[in-house]
């Protein structure tokens, strides 16, 4: 058993016009169909472009948004129909960490009082509490007397070192980062990533990284998906992905990123991807990608293609993906975590 | 490069604040030329300096207790010094800033075109049907699809992407001879980040227009820059074309920022090499070189300030404020295959 399990999810978010009815007009498509599974002790990276539907999602599996269909569950219980009742106990063992560090720290509460509040509220005795936030600072590379002090005394690294520690005191089985690391300078970023990997080292939490960034998750993760326009495009082990990106839009994500290395930047002429990504309250017919894709033929226009296996654990959803030999298409199946509107016909090679 | 007077000159340039904290040297000794239909790069860390020295070159950080030393010159006009009204006639004009966030930097409440309308009447005697042509076709320039239509459109009604292209319309609108832009695609995903890039480029390709690119993305710089200034602590610690800067980088800071990008095109490496500590808070810098503190190489000398000279043979024009001989450092800074970075210094084992 995986520690969450994710099937068919959807949310969809009500847009509403009218000043008294608040008729419901359309719905934003924000995670459209997900089925996807996180193994106890791994990190899956979850990749994609604002509006994708990725935070939606790690929302969803924290339960602090609800599910419009298809469930979660969290080491077999299900999250989205729990009570509050059911739900209390596991959400100690979920903590999230948040992208803007100072906007997550109540910022009239000290240090100290911030990194206790989850220990109270779960019933560490009281005189237990000042010896366990010392320890924590200290786990996440600060001083124990930083407790005495407020959130905006801190840098941009500090204060998300804070949001770790926080995340870390009830000892979750699960953290969910939600861009960790997106708003800290380039330095710091890289120090942030090697505490988060040497705390998973120490005490095998789970975590699901949510990131816009493929060269941020890459060291994190041990699989990544990607997603668009609230669907998966691609499951991968993580070095794989990099190595041989099955579907267009990941290799269009891949090319997008600028290297910081001049002469690569001058041999590889880069052509980006056109256009922007649809409007996710009337999402593209077929493949969601088929209007920007430069391999999309007719098919891609009707039929919603299935997150088809291939080896080593590699799923992809295209009709045309790229790097398959013929071999591999030829042994190619439909997974089982193909979204329920796919249709059957598996990929074929571009002529 | 090009032969004779540069297009702008900077000399010495200083900015200090008053605040609370006393008297802050947010820039110091800034010099740099910019030549016709070159892209400078200034890079660096937040806090570091290179969005004030950006601003002040159009009078933008005047306030009562702002303090300025040195010059600028562009053209016969020296910009620090410069009363309102000359500044006035050129910025927007010959000198035009783009800003990181479009929301915040448009009008929310005007229509584009009539914002554009507005920037070309404030400095050239146009009737406005004509003015509105141009805008028109500046929208289409910048890549706006359907821009007769668009140009009525408020900026809500735009995605990130197109704000930004709205914002490159508008510096656009008077045919500026330089383009200052301030972090121009750090809001926006990969793919829009990509094309956007390409604007700028083939903007400085057609009008010849130079740009000083302001950004913490050494990814960006290495697709888009001719020339970078690193900048540390207020201080540009590094200067040199391209390619220096990258393939035989001198300041140790330089190494430290290469080494903690996150790639996706090398091999993945299990550690990420971060910059050990944080950088020096404004109002409390260690006298002699700034990075000092973290600089894994630092020796006696160091507690005098380093000028910005040439140590390079052969290179007049690659600069560095590190006092270790050029021999020196290609002996100390670690290549690992692709990347250079900050290796440990002599005495690292025993620290």
């Amino acid at each position: 058993m995986s520690l969450v399990e994710v099937e068919h999810l959807k949310v969809f978010f009500p847009v509403r016009q009218g000043l008294l009815l608040e008729r419901q007009v359309a719905r934003v498509h924000a995670v459209n169909d997900v089925t996807l599974a996180i193994e106890e002790g791994h990190t899956l990276g979850v990749v994609g472009e604002s509006g994708c539907g990725k935070t939606t999602l790690s929302r969803a599996i924290m339960r602090l948004i609800d599910a419009t269909e298809g469930s979660v569950r969290f080491r077999g219980e299900d999250v989205t129909g729990a009570s509050r009742r059911r739900m209390d106990p596991l959400r100690r063992e979920m903590q999230m960490v948040f992208q803007d560090p100072l906007a997550s720290l109540n910022p009239r509460k000290r240090v100290g009082q911030i990194v206790a509040l989850p220990l109270r509220l779960h019933g560490t005795p009281r005189d237990e509490v000042p010896a366990k936030v010392a320890e924590l600072l200290g786990r996440v590379g600060l001083h124990p007397e930083h407790a005495s002090r407020y959130p905006h005394e801190f840098s941009g690294g500090q204060q998300q070192r804070i949001g770790v520690a926080r995340a870390l005191a009830l000892e979750p089985r699960l953290v969910v980062l939600d861009e960790p690391v997106s708003a800290l300078d380039v330095s710091v970023q890289a120090q942030i990533i090697n505490l988060l990997e040497d705390l998973k080292e120490r005490t095998r939490v789970t975590y699901m990284f949510v990131a816009h960034d493929l060269s941020v998750v890459r060291h994190v993760s041990d699989r990544i998906a990607v997603m668009y326009l609230g669907k998966l495009m691609e499951v991968s082990p993580a070095e794989e992905l990099y190595a041989k990106p099955l579907h267009p839009y990941t290799s269009a994500l891949l090319t997008a990123i600028p290297m910081p290395d001049p002469e690569a930047n001058r041999r590889r002429r880069r052509r980006p991807v056109s256009g922007e990504p649809p409007n996710p309250i009337d999402p593209p017919s077929g493949c969601v990608f088929h209007p920007r894709c430069p391999r999309a033929t007719e098919i891609c226009r009707r039929v919603e293609p299935p997150l088809t296996r291939y080896g080593g654990g590699h799923l992809a959803a295209c009709h045309h993906p790229m790097n398959v030999s013929d071999g591999e298409m030829a042994a190619a199946t439909k997974d089982p975590s193909s979204p329920l509107s796919a249709g059957d016909a598996l990929p074929t090679s571009v002529h | 490069m090009s032969v004779g007077r540069p297009l702008l000159s900077v000399n010495d340039l200083g900015v200090s604040f008053q605040t609370e904290e006393g008297v802050v040297r947010a820039v110091d000794g800034i010099s740099f030329d910019l030549a016709t239909g070159e892209v400078l790069a200034l890079v660096g860390e937040s806090g570091c300096g290179k969005s004030v020295t950006a601003m002040t070159l159009i009078g933008l950080t005047r306030s009562p207790g702002a303090r300025f030393e040195g010059t600028a010159e562009y053209r016969t006009l020296e910009l620090i010094g410069a009363t309102e009204d000359q500044l006035r006639r050129v910025r927007g004009a010959e000198i035009a800033m783009i800003f990181q966030d479009p929301m915040t930097s448009l009008n929310p409440v005007m229509r584009i075109g009539e914002q554009i309308v507005e920037q070309i009447r404030a400095h050239e005697r146009v009737a406005a049907p004509g003015a509105r042509e141009r805008a028109i076709d500046l929208l289409e320039r910048v890549g706006i699809p359907r821009a007769r239509d668009r140009v009525d459109s408020f900026p809500f009604e735009l995605s990130g992407g197109m704000r930004q292209r709205v914002m490159i319309a508008l510096a656009l609108s008077c045919n500026p001879s330089v383009l200052i832009a301030d972090e121009p695609t750090t809001a926006l995903d990969a793919t829009i980040q990509a094309q956007i890039l390409g604007e700028i480029r083939s903007l400085r390709d057609e009008t010849g227009a130079a740009v000083i690119l302001v950004t913490h993305d050494l990814g960006v710089v290495a697709d888009i820059a001719d020339r970078v200034a690193v900048m540390y602590a207020g201080r540009i610690v590094e200067q040199g074309t391209l390619d220096q800067i990258f393939y035989d980088p001198q300041h140790p800071y330089t190494w430290g920022l290469l080494g903690s990008i996150m790639r996706v095109d090398t091999a993945r490496t299990d550690r990420l090499p971060a910059i050990a500590g944080l950088p020096p808070p404004l109002a409390d810098r260690p006298a002699g070189c700034h990075f000092r503190p973290r600089c894994p190489h630092e020796f006696g000398r160091c507690s005098d300030v380093p000028p910005l000279v040439s140590r390079v043979e052969g290179a007049p024009d690659h600069l560095d404020r590190c006092w270790l001989s050029a021999d020196d450092k290609r002996a100390r800074r670690e290549v690992r295959p692709g990347q250079i970075g900050l290796a440990a210094g002599p005495g690292a084992a025993a620290r």
